[in-house]
């Protein structure tokens, strides 16, 4: 198991392992397609926790169910033991929507809803009940800073979305996610669409976010899970191969595959 | 051999082949045949316009459009009429758009794909197909006598509604099927429920589709006259209508009316030419309004 060497401030407060969230051996099939095979990993607070693999090993399936974004998909099945804060997310009487209010999702495709930016993060805190005008504007002006796009897009917050470039786009998305104030974000390839300096903006981002929340990455690209991630788990065939912190599992793996795969010898 | 003896010809016109030419003709041929099946529909399209126009613009005047008739249907205007058509139509807008939205986003976005679902969407698309004047006797048997409604402005637009329901539901369908997948995890990805994406994010997107629909549903209600004639309209009215229980005048009705009732065809032909020509105006005009949401919002649209 990880070990935690800094002690971190969490909101609200984490167990005494520095846990925010704990898999325990879930499985997810697909109609007949057993796609997540006993997976167990504890995702450490208040740091960015990156998972690699080939393509079709299951990370995203994996990171769709910390925020049972599966629960969309009718022939997916899901078994095993997911914890937030102590709770089980997968419990009946624990709603979707309230989960996915502390536990935010950012898309592979930079993906904004057809409004304006302004209307954009707007959108978030409506539907979670926030009606005063005043402090929705504080929030989204807060929430853009924090994405580090304010300074781009102040002057034209009532233009649409789509006059973003993709970079933009997609850290307005993160905006969005930060502006409903989750414990969790999770990026699904985030930077899988976007230019070098795009992306290199993103990272600088997720390192930032992590004093305030807890981050998982799925990511194709090795060299990102290294310059930006504490912890790294490996998937491989639907199974967790290793995880451990970054800097161990990448220049001393345990697993035979697991080196074979950071040494781009398969994948 | 064959091949090698055709490369060496110096000629170049003469190094077509029997085959390539033939090719060459048929292709030709294909694209004649195109072009003269367009023109051929155009010319009937402006023939009915041109026809319509120079027989009906005679009568055509401020008080054509604004006087009641006069003097059994031989003078006067056809301002009741118009009138009567307003109505016919926007009761039935009002009837059937919220009833069609709503059914529409239910069979999309939450009725799944079972086989009852199937049927049913099968079924709203054959009552597309089924002949006005089967509505028109809906009608009659179920608002007008068993409702009690009578002949009157109620029945009819309850009847056109009906009509053009199932034009409002396809057309909505279509226009939520064409919202990509990617607003609709957005929306779940910051904690909505369905019904709050539903609502705040992919009705309004598709709105502009579902009102081309909508307006283009209205243009043929507005032109039909089967579904009003046992339910709505009447010859001939002294009065406005009153109230929704009234009967009232229609364009197209009135253009059959005049055309077959009364004793001066001689002075009745040109007045129906331009009752015909006030409602191809006004349904073109409809037309006109959803081809102008169209464009405006293809050239927003951005994902």
């Amino acid at each position: 198991m990880v070990e935690t060497s800094e002690t971190t401030a969490c909101t609200p407060a984490c167990t005494e392992k520095n846990i925010r969230m704990f898999v325990q051996n879930l499985n997810v099939h697909f109609g007949d397609n057993h796609v997540l095979k006993e997976v167990s990993i504890d995702i450490i607070c208040n740091s960015i926790t990156a998972l690699i693999g080939p393509s079709g090993c299951g990370k995203s399936t994996f990171i769709r169910c910390l925020d049972r974004m599966n629960d969309i998909i009718p022939s997916a099945r899901v078994s095993g033991n997911i914890h937030l804060d102590n709770k089980n997310i997968y419990d009946p009487d624990y709603e979707p929507f309230d989960l996915r209010k502390k536990v935010g999702m950012v898309f592979q495709k930079p993906n904004p809803f057809p409004k304006s930016i302004f209307e954009n993060l707007a959108f978030g805190l409506r539907i979670h009940g926030i009606r005063k005008k005043d402090e929705i504007d504080k929030k989204v002006v807060k929430a853009l800073q924090a994405a580090a796009l304010w300074d781009e897009v102040k002057d034209r917050l009532h233009a649409s979305a789509f006059s973003l470039s993709g970079g933009q786009q997609q850290r307005l998305c993160i905006a969005r996610t930060l502006a409903i104030e989750p414990e969790v974000i999770l990026f699904d390839e985030p930077c899988s669409a976007l230019d070098p300096i795009s992306t290199s903006k993103i990272e600088e981002l997720m390192i930032t976010l992590k004093e305030k929340y807890t981050i998982v990455i799925v990511t194709h690209n090795l060299q990102q899970a290294v310059r930006i991630s504490d912890y790294t788990g490996f998937l491989y065939l639907g199974k967790l191969i290793e995880y451990g912190e970054t800097k161990q599992l990448f220049t001393n793996p345990k697993d035979k595959l697991t080196e074979k795969y950071i040494t781009g010898r398969f994948g | 051999m064959l091949t090698e003896t055709m490369c060496l010809t110096k000629n170049p016109e003469s190094s077509m082949t029997d085959s390539s030419k033939r090719r060459k003709l048929v292709q030709m041929v294909g694209i004649s045949v195109l072009i003269i099946s367009l023109m051929i529909t155009i010319f009937f399209l402006f023939v009915i316009v041109i026809w319509v126009t120079v027989r009906g613009a005679g009568v055509i005047s401020w008080e054509f459009l604004t006087a009641m008739p006069r003097k059994a249907m031989t003078q006067g205007g056809i301002f009741p009429a118009i009138l009567g058509t307003f109505y016919l139509s926007l009761g039935a807008v009002i009837f059937a758009l919220p009833l069609g939205i709503l059914s529409a986003i239910y069979l999309n976005e939450y009725a799944g794909n079972n086989i009852i679902v199937r049927i049913i969407k099968m079924g709203i698309n054959n009552l597309a197909g089924v002949p006005s004047i089967v509505f028109g006797l809906f009608g009659l048997a179920i608002f007008v006598k068993f409702l009690g409604f009578g002949v009157s402005i109620l029945s009819g637009a309850l009847t056109l509604a009906i009509m053009i329901l199932p034009v409002i539901i396809s057309t909505t369908v279509e226009a939520l099927k064409a919202i990509p997948d990617s607003f609709r995890e957005a929306g779940y990805g910051v904690g909505a429920t369905k019904w709050q994406i539903v609502k705040g994010i992919i009705l309004p997107t598709a709105l502009p589709g579902i009102l081309t629909g909508t307006i283009l549903g209205i243009g043929r209600a507005a032109g039909e006259t089967a579904p009003i004639l046992f339910t709505a309209a009447t010859f001939f009215s002294k009065r406005l209508p009153k109230s929704i229980f009234d009967e009232v005048l229609a364009l197209p009705y009135h253009i059959y009316a005049l055309m077959t009732e009364g004793t001066h065809p001689d002075a009745q032909v040109p007045i129906a030419y331009g009752t015909a020509l006030v409602l191809l105006m006004l349904v073109l005009g409809l037309d006109v309004v959803a081809i102008i949401i169209r464009t405006r919002t293809r050239k927003k649209k951005l994902w």
